[in-house]
């Protein structure tokens, strides 16, 4: 395991305030490397989905530290973080957020245009390689309510690629779908991680889903319990 | 680049909700419609009023006041120069109503490069003699042509030629009022005592009418020299000289300047009638008043849409801040639309205000005190649709401002865990 560390917590905690004062995180410290496959698991209300989005930077109300891509995330402005969010961090949540205003090539060019890195010819053509990649390049001109579920969230996953982030992250990604389109999703996942090298971190309650992962960080009670 | 981006997000946001927009537009649209017409309007009013009152009006008068003389005798004594003299129950001496020298000082002013033309005058007290009775009246010596050229003075003939003053001898124009009281036809001779006791017959050339009913009661018009006959002075003889300037506000400086130079007493148009400065002032602050709040209601027409939108519109606010765009670019992107809607219902508000304004201009108004006004006064100055177009768009901002910084503020954490 010589490949780079992608993302790094160290000793985070965090405190609920709201109605009781609660630990809800315990010093916890783990790094994914380069291209792994990781699975977040536990039960309800363990606390896997807010690590998730500490770890996403959209939480910044924590006490530890936070390495992404080796720069620490702390005493980061909301604008520098909502930069990193946009250059370096992939997102899939359970609900797909597309933009029903926007056709399904917009919606996944919409982070790269706010990127700036290519010009929107560009865009438009690894837009249309991410939906090739997912299968759903033949619906690019549709708008998200004309597609299924799954289409949906290969959209959304396609809408995660697009700035060829180091990790994507993932909160219940297959939670809405039924066992087909799970299926789907998981080999696009594993795709990715097999072909593109890309690092993967999702939470999940799916034990079965989790299995097939690399490498499973269980946790309980807002402590890691295995990894 | 991210600029495009983001006015491309906004729009397609508006369109999404494009009739709530539409709503929202067309309430900047009505009260910049009113807002433009109301203030054309007033201010048409306004002009017509002052012009009614100020370009009658010479912009400095030269006179002589009839008034006890401030520097008496004992004090240009010099053994009491350092004393407190007190002189009591002085009284002016008379019979100083002329301009000395006013040939010279009409010389004078037709070089200042300040003034736009001078109208010498004579006032005179008369009677007007109706059968037994006396009518107390003016007469103003004037020369037709200047008063014309300065003060439109044809504008208020309402019936003959201004010019027979000139050249019927003994001739008169006589305030449309007196003429109705005295039942003087044009063509008829009538018969006016001065305030020497000497009896005139004059000959009644055409109606004067100003529109103030008081003066048409008592003003009359003849010319220079029928005037100077009739007080039984020399065709040197003046008591006015009348001032129009290029700029009437240096009235009030050059007035002063005047009076130190020319030795005689000059009061200036702002000093003459203040109060319609005032009412027009008021009349103006009223409907700016009304307007702006006009502007404000919609205004809140705005806000409420958009805070509507905002709430519909959580999910794709919470996506666009996890996918990297900043508060600050969502708080730009609901204060673009609302400057859109601003910009664009105030556009329509501009062309309707303008056409309902041109509506009105053509609507007939007949008064018979203003007789040279046939239709609804409006004013067409392009400083009220400026003032509306930048209210609608300031309105239209703060309006926005408040549900952009909502937005801006909405925690994308707390909506995607909601689900």
């Amino acid at each position: 395991m010589s490949s780079k560390i992608v993302l790094e917590s160290k000793l985070i905690s965090k405190h609920f305030h709201d109605p009781v004062d609660i630990k809800v995180l315990h010093d916890i410290t783990f790094s994914i490397r380069e291209s792994e496959f990781v699975s977040v698991i536990g039960k309800s209300g363990c606390g896997k989905s807010t690590l998730l989005y500490i770890l996403s930077t959209m939480d910044t109300d924590y006490e530890g530290e936070l390495l992404i891509d080796g720069i620490s995330m702390q005493d980061k402005k909301e604008a520098q973080l909502a930069k990193v969010r946009n250059e370096k961090i992939g997102f899939v949540f359970q609900f797909h957020y597309l933009l029903n205003e926007f056709n399904v090539l917009r919606n996944v060019m919409l982070p790269g245009l706010k990127l700036g890195k290519y010009s929107n010819e560009e865009i438009e053509h690894r837009a249309i390689e991410k939906l090739k990649i997912l299968g759903i390049e033949n619906e690019a001109l549709k708008k998200p309510n004309q597609l299924s579920g799954g289409q949906k969230q290969r959209v959304a996953i396609a809408r995660a690629l697009i700035n060829d982030p180091i990790i994507i992250m993932g909160d219940e990604p297959t939670g809405n779908l039924d066992k087909k389109n799970s299926q789907i999703v998981f080999d696009v996942f594993r795709e990715l991680t097999h072909e593109a090298k890309q690092t993967l971190l999702i939470v999940t309650h799916d034990p079965e889903f989790a299995q097939k992962t690399d490498r499973i960080i269980e946790m309980e009670d807002g402590r890691i319990i295995r990894q | 680049m991210n600029k495009i981006l983001i006015a491309s997000i906004a729009r397609a946001l508006m369109l999404a909700r494009w009739k709530q927009t539409l709503v929202a537009a067309i309430g900047v649209t009505f009260s910049i419609t009113m807002f433009v017409t109301l203030l054309s309007f007033m201010n048409g009013l306004n002009d017509m009023l002052d012009s009614l009152i100020l370009n009658r009006t010479p912009h400095i008068r030269l006179y002589n006041e009839v008034k006890p003389t401030k520097i008496q005798p004992i004090d240009k004594d010099k053994n009491y120069q350092g004393s407190y003299n007190f002189v009591e129950s002085i009284k002016p001496n008379g019979g100083r109503l002329e301009i000395y020298n006013n040939a010279s000082i009409i010389n004078d002013l037709k070089e200042d490069k300040r003034v736009l033309g001078i109208a010498p005058r004579i006032t005179a007290q008369v009677f007007y003699n109706v059968g037994t009775i006396d009518l107390t009246g003016v007469i103003n010596g004037i020369d037709p042509e200047a008063e014309n050229r300065l003060y439109s003075f044809s504008d208020n003939i309402v019936s003959g030629n201004y010019l027979d003053l000139k050249t019927i001898p003994n001739s008169i124009i006589l305030g449309k009022a007196a003429a109705d009281k005295m039942l003087a036809e044009i063509g008829d001779v009538i018969q006016i005592t001065t305030a020497k006791g000497e009896q005139v017959q004059l000959k009644v050339v055409g109606y004067y009418q100003s529109g103030l009913q008081e003066i048409d009661k008592v003003q009359s018009y003849c010319s220079i020299a029928t005037t100077q006959k009739l007080l039984g002075k020399t065709n040197s003889y003046i008591t006015d000289i009348q001032v129009k300037l290029h700029d009437l506000n240096k009235a009030p400086e050059i007035a002063e300047e005047y009076r130190k130079l020319f030795d005689v007493d000059a009061i200036d148009i702002q000093t003459a009638n203040a109060q319609f400065e005032t009412g027009s002032s008021i009349r103006s602050l009223i409907s700016y008043a009304v307007g702006i709040t006009l502007l404000i209601v919609a205004g809140f027409g705005i806000y409420n849409i958009l805070n509507m939108m905002i709430f519909e519109k959580m999910d794709s606010i919470a996506i666009l801040k996890a996918t990297g765009f900043s508060g600050r670019e969502v708080k730009i992107i609901f204060i673009l639309i609302g400057i859109f809607i601003g910009l664009f219902g105030g556009f329509f508000g501009l062309i309707f205000g303008f056409s309902l304004s041109v509506v009105i201009d053509n609507l007939p108004f007949n008064t018979p005190a203003i007789p040279n006004v046939t239709t609804f006064p409006i004013s067409y100055d392009p400083k009220y649709y400026f003032i509306g177009t930048i209210f609608s768009v300031l309105t239209t901002y703060f309006a926005a401002f408040f549900p952009a910084k909502k937005a801006s503020k909405i925690d994308p954490v707390v909506i995607i865990r909601g689900k």
